[in-house]
């Protein structure tokens, strides 16, 4: 059969989807990008049905149709605050998928093995990714194990630390940081143990071993995303991504097919990129986010003076009233609340009288990249008003009032003035400059850093106690 | 061993103040002093005889039994050359004193013997504040001024439309904002009027505005004045800057109702501001209140103590006993800053007084101490208010500096990716020599595609950096292709593991590339 279609076909699709991430420069051609996106991936499955992956392609059209009803249903019905945690699940579809591939690439080595040695009719039968495999040499099999074993590890990976990233952002697991006895030596070690497999694999050839190396894998995944806290989740997130995309690579190589490498090294360095930025934005290393938590703290925190100041929905509403410019700096308490209808309410009312109404985003506010991004643009927040960390931080002393909902760590400014900060050097948002600041918090607990912020302690901060979505629909009663 | 402190009934004409109330007389004596008081002392402040005796203070029949009783003679004015003259060995006398214009009496009281504690020269500083009598005297001189001016005027000072007609509001400008401008324009926005306000430092203008006036700005360029250096007080301005002053109170004296000037310059006759020519300009009926009256006055026509009328029908007030005729008021104030005073003095509350002259706010305000005359006082160790910093501008750096930073960091950028793709085509290559080329040929495609993907994600923007999460993960589902391959060929469990595959990609490619949709379509412009 010839492949010479498919092979272009692929090209073009490949092509498609580096201009559906390149289109995501801006907010108008991102629009377009998207259908980019949609339209390479229809023409790479349907090139792979009428191509190499003819067998059985009414079962498969059934079965993309079948996903396709549960993922439009998921994609609808999902709320814009929950997206954090399903496209942290999805990663895990991948990731297994990934798996499984991997594992019938295993199969097929064997079986190709036992058609050499039957003879040309036994090969015919094994079908086109059978033929192919059949061919190979010794050396080429070798690479496929190595390959596909590398595959099967990182969706293994993959697969059971989205599982647990969804727990955690969803809150069906526990978001602190645990790890059990032995921490990262247990990592090592199984680490260490899934190389053993692949020795033993080599040498062997026998499945066993990458069913092992399988089981060491999901425990990997699962400890090292469990050790990893809530606030760093936007790191995880992206970083499982780069995950996913990676295993497709290995198994593209393992599968000889140039699309599945293009596609998962792209999605790699994407995800990789994404949370090197983040990482960056925090001023920490990705090893130190990778292997979890905080604790490099080399000394006692400063004490903090003074008390926290309570107020009520009047008095913030009486300095809105007064104040000419507004910065509004939501966290992830605004989007626990479901405040962001709200927030943009406020916003609105408040241009309306003639305010400067801006929003500081710092760049890992919320639990994904962008997140809070998102979810202004949802309320309807013209993004044009929603300014990044470094466009607006030298705004604030020329501020009126600076308002925080639900955001702690990121506006938290020891990690400018205590050296012995388990945040010092992190680049925050330095709101406390501001001639007022309202904080809109639910009680004094700490943030998910579970580190203490003098910003609540300053002389020009007031708490704003309360749920932040009832506390502005308090504010919204008083401001009209 | 107690220490008798003793109020004389003040003998300036006109002064109704008392150094001594009732009240804080009770807490002097928690000091473990003893009080005495003339007769008929508080009377014009509105504290009787009997209030004072039920207070613990002994009432005596004359100033001079008084005098030769008090170990402390406390005062408000500064004494007179008869009250001088019974200063005697040992005595400390506690009053308003002006130092630098009474050097005659000084020296009286050196001779005598006696110690001066002039509350005029409480340094400025946190700490004494709460003795800082000019402070509170100026307070109530500000809030009288505007008072006085209220009964010297025809009209209401707020604005109202009534039934008889439209009232305009008011112009008050007030010139001098320090305490006693600052209590003035207090009053006087507090009473409904427009009031503007003036003072040479441009750094009160937030004070100005924050008590609600607003700060009449001249645009002059001079190096502002520093307050923190004068203590606060202003200084003397330079000439080009006095006539840019001027030349802006007459642009605003036709439209100005009300003038109060407070401007003082220590140790300095009062600065004359508000000219001849100005109260001429003023509508019949305006007034101008002036509380530098005693230093000379800030308008050309004051006179001192008197109120006078100008040809054109200009009411200027030049008062000088503005605290006076808020007796009540200003006695309790000054009564109490005398006796915090007096518990600097008794730092072990036992009645023994120890003027300890180590100490920046005694020290200061003694201008007389064991026959030696000790003004003017060595400036106080702590600063009145923190000099502001001099902000040292960024660098400017020349065109040869910044192009040679931008060379440095082309060469180190040049060093760098150099290296990086040396070692990056070195590892290649020996690769190459142990892989098969089928191995290679993909392995081209996948290191490109990695490079490419760096290009393309760095130029994404922040804000679509969870949509682009969201369609990276739709196109990660490409993993179907693989899945799709396989599902056709060999026994039933690759059949089962591919179709599995299939189907979660399936679901991965609609969620995710529904998600990214939904989430770009929120995106809006207003």
């Amino acid at each position: 059969m010839d492949y010479g279609f498919t092979t272009a076909a692929y090209v073009v699709a490949a092509v498609l989807f580096i201009l559906s991430l390149g289109g995501l420069s801006n907010q108008e051609s991102a629009k377009r990008a998207v259908w980019y996106g949609i339209a390479g991936m229809a023409l790479a499955v349907v090139a792979t049905l009428a191509g190499p992956g003819s067998g059985f392609w009414l079962l498969s059209l059934i079965l993309i149709a079948g996903g396709a009803v549960i993922g439009v249903t998921l994609a609808r019905r999902v709320e814009m605050t929950q997206m954090p945690e399903l496209v942290a699940g999805m990663h895990a579809l991948v990731g297994l998928a990934a798996v499984f591939v991997g594992f019938n690439a295993d199969l097929m080595i064997d079986r190709a093995h036992l058609a050499n040695e039957a003879g040309p009719d036994a090969v015919a039968a094994l079908g086109v990714f059978g033929q192919l495999v059949a061919k190979k040499t010794m050396v080429e099999i070798n690479i496929l194990r190595v390959e596909l074993f590398l595959g099967v590890f990182i969706g293994a990976v993959t697969f059971t630390g989205s599982v647990i990233a969804y727990g955690k952002l969803s809150g069906r697991v526990s978001s602190a940081a645990t790890k059990l006895p032995g921490g990262h030596l247990l990592n090592a070690a199984a680490a260490a143990a899934a190389v053993l497999c692949l020795i033993w694999y080599m040498a062997s050839g026998g499945t066993l071993p990458l069913v092992l190396m399988t089981l060491v894998a999901l425990f990997i995944g699962y400890h090292l995303i469990m050790g990893i806290g809530g606030a760093d989740m936007p790191v995880v997130v992206s970083m499982l991504n780069s995950y996913s995309g990676w295993a497709a690579a290995a198994i593209g190589f393992s599968l000889g097919n140039d699309l599945l490498i293009v596609v998962g090294a792209l999605v790699g360095s994407s995800g990789a990129i994404l949370s090197y930025i983040m990482c960056k934005a925090m001023n920490r290393s990705f090893v130190s986010v990778i292997l979890g938590g905080f604790g490099s703290a080399g000394g006692p925190a400063q004490e903090i003076d003074g008390e926290q100041i309570a107020i009520d929905a009047d008095g913030v509403a009486g300095a809105l009233d007064e104040a000419d410019s507004v910065i509004i700096i939501p966290g992830y308490g605004m989007a626990v609340a479901q405040a962001q209808q709200n927030v943009a309410e406020l916003t609105r009312r408040l241009r309306a009288k003639g305010k400067q109404v801006r929003f500081a985003i710092h760049p890992v506010a919320g639990r994904l990249p962008g997140h809070m991004n998102v979810l202004l643009a949802e309320a309807k927040v013209p993004y044009d008003i929603v300014l990044e960390m470094d466009e607006i931080n030298d705004d604030f002393p020329d501020t009126d009032v600076a308002i925080v909902i639900g955001s702690n760590d990121i506006v938290n400014p020891a990690a400018q003035e205590d050296p012995n900060s388990p945040i010092a050097g992190m680049p925050v948002l330095e709101c406390w400059k501001a001639k007022q600041v309202f904080v809109s918090k639910r009680g004094q607990g700490t943030g998910y850093s579970g580190i203490e912020n003098p910003l609540f302690f300053k002389e020009n901060t007031r708490m704003f106690y309360g749920d932040a979505k009832s506390s502005l629909q308090e504010l919204l009663n008083r401001i009209t | 061993m107690t220490v008798k402190i003793g109020a004389p009934k003040e003998i300036m004409p006109g002064e109704a103040r008392v150094a001594m109330t009732p009240a804080s007389a009770k807490e002097l004596q928690k000091l473990g002093h003893e009080c005495m008081i003339e007769a008929g002392a508080g009377m014009r402040a509105g504290f009787t005889d009997t209030a004072y005796s039920e207070a613990g203070v002994e009432v005596v029949d004359s100033a001079d039994s008084l005098w030769s009783a008090a170990e402390v003679v406390a005062k408000v004015r500064p004494p007179t050359d008869e009250e001088a003259a019974k200063l005697r060995e040992g005595q400390l006398l506690i009053s308003f004193f002006w130092p630098a214009q009474n050097e005659a009496l000084m020296e009286k009281a050196k001779d005598a013997g006696a110690s001066v504690i002039a509350m005029d020269m409480v340094p400025r500083i946190s700490r004494a504040q709460k003795m800082d009598a000019l402070s509170s005297m100026a307070n109530i001189a500000g809030y009288r001024a505007v008072i006085e001016a209220g009964n010297n005027f025809g009209r209401f000072f707020t604005g109202q439309v009534t039934a008889a007609g439209k009232v305009p509001p008011a112009t008050v400008l007030i010139v001098g904002a320090g305490v006693a401008g600052l209590a003035a324009i207090g009053t006087s926005t507090s009473l409904g009027a427009i009031t503007y306000a003036f003072d040479v430092r441009p750094e009160v203008a937030e004070q100005i505005e924050s008590m609600g006036a607003e700060f009449v700005f001249l645009d002059f360029d001079e190096s502002s004045q520093d307050g923190s250096a004068t203590g606060g007080y202003a200084a003397p301005s330079s000439p080009e800057f006095q006539e840019k002053q001027l030349e802006k109170f007459r642009e605003l004296a036709p439209d100005i109702d009300i003038v109060i000037t407070t401007a003082l310059i220590p140790g300095r006759p009062a600065p004359k501001l508000w000219t001849k020519d100005m109260v001429e300009m003023m509508k019949p009926g305006s007034v101008v209140i002036d509380l530098a009256a005693e230093r000379g006055g800030n308008c050309e026509l004051t006179v001192m103590d008197e109120k006078i009328v100008s040809e054109n029908g200009v009411t200027i007030v030049g008062y000088t006993d503005f605290p006076s005729r808020m007796s009540t008021q200003s006695s309790t104030l000054y009564a109490t800053n005398i006796r915090h005073m007096m518990t600097d003095l008794t730092p072990d509350k036992d009645g023994v007084i120890n003027q300890n002259m180590e100490d920046d706010v005694i020290r200061g305000a003694t201008v007389v101490h064991a026959r030696e005359i000790t003004f003017p006082p060595p400036p106080p160790k702590v600063k009145a208010i923190a000099a502001a910093p001099k902000k040292d501008k960024p660098k400017e750096l020349t065109p040869e500096e910044k192009r040679a930073q931008e060379v440095a960091a082309f060469k180190a950028q040049t060093r760098s990716q150099v290296t990086l793709l040396a070692v990056g085509g070195a590892l290649l290559l020996l690769l190459g020599l142990y892989a098969p080329a089928s191995f290679m040929q993909h392995f081209i495609v996948f290191v490109l595609a990695i490079f490419v993907g760096f290009q393309v994600i760095w130029g994404v923007a922040h804000s679509l950096h969870t949509p682009l999460m969201a369609v990276t993960n739709g196109i990660s589902s490409i993993i179907i292709v693989g899945a799709l391959m396989q599902i056709g060929s060999g026994s039933w469990l690759v059949v089962l593991l591919a179709a599995l595959s299939v189907f979660m990609a399936g679901i991965n490619i609609f969620g995710g590339f529904l998600v990214t949709r939904r989430m770009l379509a929120m995106f809006q412009k207003s």
